[in-house]
């Protein structure tokens, strides 16, 4: 990419994740917008792309470009709802991105935004979470997404004979490091015992293997290198890559392997001209543990089976040689999905520019995140690096 | 959730492959899917025909749901399963006429049709293609 | 009455659910002595349709295995009845379903479907109407299937045997037939022994008067009124099957008619999987035909309540030996069994009154 015209983030803001009860969409939208616009000296706005999973199901609102601009005062700005099931959020930051890049557009602001909880039956939830399957040949016949991942869980345990205290690490940690994070939903830890005593979602997955339910949105002011002049904390977009996997997972050779995720990686780190063991600090897409194992893996930071012994080990704590997820990832910081892909790299911008708060790691220079829409159909990943 | 409820014109759309798992066949390189896709996913051909699938198979991979979407509450818990037919084409499905504790991996299953689900009292009764122990 | 041409049965199959419940568990339920009403029925113990099965499940695979003996492509078949008294829909025929599901017709789709209703003999009835369709050369092969997922009402009598099963039967020209069906008879009366009312959800009975004015009426004058038509007498069948609303009335009927009990024993299914009401006496002709030697004579006598009997004629030829194990056969499925207590019992059976808007069952 030409220099001057690489994507930066200028601006970075969110909500707390939790049941937001007295917030809208519009409410926690606008909120996060705002503190990004702020966060790069309320540049002059070119674009807007919204990033959610469910609005029209959850809350019967589709048209979220729109709804989005104008709670921000903003009508009259182009304005899209772009969707990619759980990596709406990181879609909407890679179009972004494109809109800088083409020239069309200066600055672009992402938000990503989900309102789950107004849904109170949790079959209804787990409906609208179902639309990232298949229906026809998964959803119809009682498939949901947790149990479609339960299978992934046990193709994976099978393939590399593990036991269910291996996937525990996982959670664990990430319970552990949201404790000191402000907008993290789930701010207590947890340990093996009260892992494996967790109810049984989908056997062998576990509730405390799963992802929470909550509300919350995510904002980058996303700008042209050269034209960021207000902003003082800078992160550049040095690479993306995004890749599509067969909707339904028996359509796959390999159960216990997300393809699209190592497609998707490969593609980044050429664009960024990196390799794995230049990453200082990743994000990865934990709705499930198996999940988060398997970004590992695809990213290339562990050997495929390999990725439980890595978290076990105390490598990926914060203080750490290679720390993940230091805010507690999307099992203890939460999951608004649509939003969730936008979390992850505006948690980086700050980690890279030294405003990580209690979360901070010592000197980060180049940051991953990996978003996983569906059962690793359709994933995107995003190499950030300080600018100095 | 009205999105939920039983889409009639699309199940009748798919009654030929829920009764009977008819799929497609490549006429260029031999490969079989389910569902019969426009475009061969192995060697882009477009000369797909539709083939019937064979009815037996074994498990390769399953699930016990025990936290069940809209309209399955009432068959709770079922099981699920990635089943490898005899030709290599796999298909995913619910078990029935069997305890979980009795699945393993490589069990040998038959195609059946039973209720996938039931509109309430007044509704449509959708049934598919499920498969039980052989 | 006799079809113009030679018909006979091309292919026989049956389907019985794999769960059973004891006459021990049902009484239990409701606080009554067990013995006492094993010993009354001599059924042991019913099959139960599992939490997925209805009546078109049933009848699905049970005329599978009629076609997989038939050995005839399903697009040959021209007209498809389902007689049963345990419809999934009032009103959407079950053979419509059928149809679509075993491409009876192939894909011209040009084909008689219609479900029958005679309480346990619509199934019987089936037959003799694609007997008279074949018979008369207006088609070639014919299905017809006798199903039912039978409703006991809690607490009463007839919990003990309603039960669950289905079989089917390929009907064409003799010369492609196992069996040759000679002759069937009828005989009808408006009797009310037994009914259902249309949006009742259990049928009523009579008790007592379901007995000699109903049940042993109809099958002794049909069974008669064949055998004098064609000059046969009891002595000349190997085979005899009769409606089997429990395991006594078959022996009794057989007595009065003039039977041995080694030729009703082997017909006799209902101890074992209780009543499967339209299927009752057409499982046990797939149990005898399962058996049967060429050169055997079976005379098959239904019975459905309201009330009727169909009596048939059928003649075992040598073609049967070349299909008779392709399929499963009736002590298959009778062997095929997982117990259930009365809660999955009623679960299964749709008894439990489910709270208004709990969505689909």
């Amino acid at each position: 990419m030409e220099v001057l015209r690489r994507p930066v983030i200028a601006g970075v803001g969110f909500t707390k994740i939790t049941a937001h009860w007295k917030y809208s969409l519009r409410d926690l939208s606008s909120e996060a917008a705002l503190k990004a616009l702020s966060d790069a000296g309320n540049p002059k706005i070119d674009a807007i792309v919204v990033g959610n999973m469910m609005s029209g199901i959850a809350n019967g609102q589709e048209n979220l470009g729109s709804l989005v601009a104008e709670s921000i005062g903003l009508s009259g700005v182009p304005s899209v709802k772009i969707e990619a099931a759980c990596a709406s959020g990181a879609a909407a930051v890679m179009w972004a991105c494109l809109g800088v890049l083409s020239g069309l557009f200066n600055s672009v602001l992402v938000v990503g935004v989900e309102k789950m909880t107004d849904v109170t039956d949790k079959e209804d939830v787990s409906s609208a979470l179902a639309t990232a399957a298949d229906y026809d040949y998964e959803v119809f016949f009682g498939a949901t997404f947790p149990s479609l991942n339960a299978i992934i869980m046990r193709s994976y345990a099978k393939t590399y004979d593990l036991a269910p205290e291996d996937f525990g690490h996982l959670p664990i940690l990430m319970h552990k490091n949201a404790v000191d994070v402000p907008h993290a939903q789930l701010r207590f830890p947890i340990n093996m015992e009260g892992y494996l005593n967790s109810p049984i979602i989908s056997d062998p997955l576990k509730l405390f293997d799963c992802a929470p339910i909550g509300d919350g949105a995510a904002a980058l002011v996303i700008m042209r290198r050269d034209r960021a002049r207000n902003s003082e904390h800078l992160i550049e977009i040095i690479g993306f890559g995004s890749a599509t996997d067969t909707l339904a997972m028996y359509r796959r050779e390999d159960l216990a392997r997300l393809k699209a995720a190592e497609l998707a990686t490969k593609r980044a780190l050429s664009m960024a001209g990196l390799e794995p063991k230049d990453f200082d600090i990743v994000q990865i897409h934990d709705a499930f543990s198996v999940i988060g194992y398997l970004n590992l893996e695809a990213l290339g930071i562990v050997e495929r089976g390999k990725a439980h012994e890595f978290i076990a080990s105390g490598d990926a704590d914060r203080s750490g040689a290679l720390p993940v997820n230091p805010e507690g990832g999307l099992k203890a910081r939460g999951h608004p999905v649509g939003a969730t892909g936008v979390y992850q790299i505006a948690e980086l911008a700050l980690q890279l520019s030294d405003r990580a708060g209690s979360s901070q790691i010592e000197n980060p220079n180049v940051g991953v995140a990996m978003n996983v829409g569906g059962t690793g159909s359709n994933v995107f990943v995003h190499i950030l690096r300080r600018v100095e | 959730m009205w999105a939920y409820r039983l889409n009639i014109p699309s199940h009748w759309r798919l009654l030929p492959e829920r009764y009977r798992l008819i799929g497609g066949y490549c006429e260029e390189c031999g490969y079989k899917t389910f569902p019969k896709q426009k475009i061969c996913p192995k060697c882009g051909s477009k000369r797909i025909k539709s083939v019937e699938l064979p009815r037996k198979g074994k498990v390769i991979t399953y699930t016990v749901v025990q936290t069940p979407p809209r309209g399955f509450e009432y068959y709770t818990p079922y099981i699920l399963a990635i089943i490898e037919l005899e030709d290599g084409t796999r298909v995913f499905s619910q078990l029935t006429d069997i305890e979980p504790s009795e699945i393993h991996e490589g069990l040998e299953v038959e195609m059946t049709i039973r209720k996938i689900r039931v509109s309430g009292e007044s509704g449509a009764i959708a049934y598919g293609y499920k498969f039980r122990p052989s | 009455m006799r079809p113009d041409r030679s018909v006979g049965i091309v292919g026989w199959g049956a389907y019985v659910p794999k769960y059973r419940i004891t006459s021990k568990e049902l009484a239990r339920a409701w606080g009554k002595d067990w013995k006492k009403y094993a010993a009354g029925i001599m059924v042991e113990e019913k099959s139960v349709p599992g939490i997925d099965e209805d009546t078109f499940t049933i009848a699905y695979e049970a005329a599978r295995n009629a076609l997989t003996r038939a050995r005839i492509d399903p697009s040959e078949i021209k007209a498809v009845f389902v007689g049963t008294e345990s419809k999934p829909y009032a009103v959407k025929p079950t053979a419509t379903m059928l149809t679509e599901a075993l491409m009876i017709g192939g894909e011209e789709r040009l084909t008689l479907g219609a479900d029958f209703e005679f309480a346990c003999k619509a199934g019987s009835e089936a037959m003799q109407a694609v007997i008279g369709l074949v018979g008369s050369r207006m088609i070639e092969y014919g299905l017809a299937v006798g199903a039912d997922t039978a409703q006991g009402a809690p607490g009463d009598a007839l919990e003990y045997t309603a039960s669950a099963g289905g079989a089917a039967f390929v009907i064409g020209p003799e010369d492609k037939s196992v069996a040759k069906i000679l002759a069937t008879c009828s005989y009808v009366t408006d009797t009310p022994d037994f009914w259902r009312r249309q949006l009742a959800k259990y049928p009523s009975h009579t008790s007592g008067f379901t007995g000699k004015p109903a049940y042993f009426t109809h099958i002794i004058n049909a069974s008669k009124k064949l055998m004098e038509e064609l000059g046969t007498t009891p002595k000349d069948y190997d085979y005899v099957v009769f409606h089997q609303p429990n395991g006594k009335f078959p022996l009794k009927v057989a007595k009065m008619l003039g039977f041995t009990e080694e030729q009703v024993k082997p017909g006799l299914i209902t101890p074992y999987i209780g009543n499967t009401y339209s299927a009752s006496s057409l499982i046990g002709l797939a149990a005898v035909l399962d058996i049967a030697k060429p050169g055997d004579n079976i005379l098959v006598t239904s019975f459905g309540s309201g009330a009727g009997s169909d009596s048939f004629h059928i003649e075992v030829s040598d073609r049967i030996e070349k299909v008779r194990n392709c399929v499963p056969r009736v002590i298959d499925f009778i062997k095929r069994k997982v117990y259930v207590d009365y809660a999955i019992y009623s679960r299964n059976r749709r008894m439990i009154k489910m709270p208004a808007g709990s969505g689909d069952y």
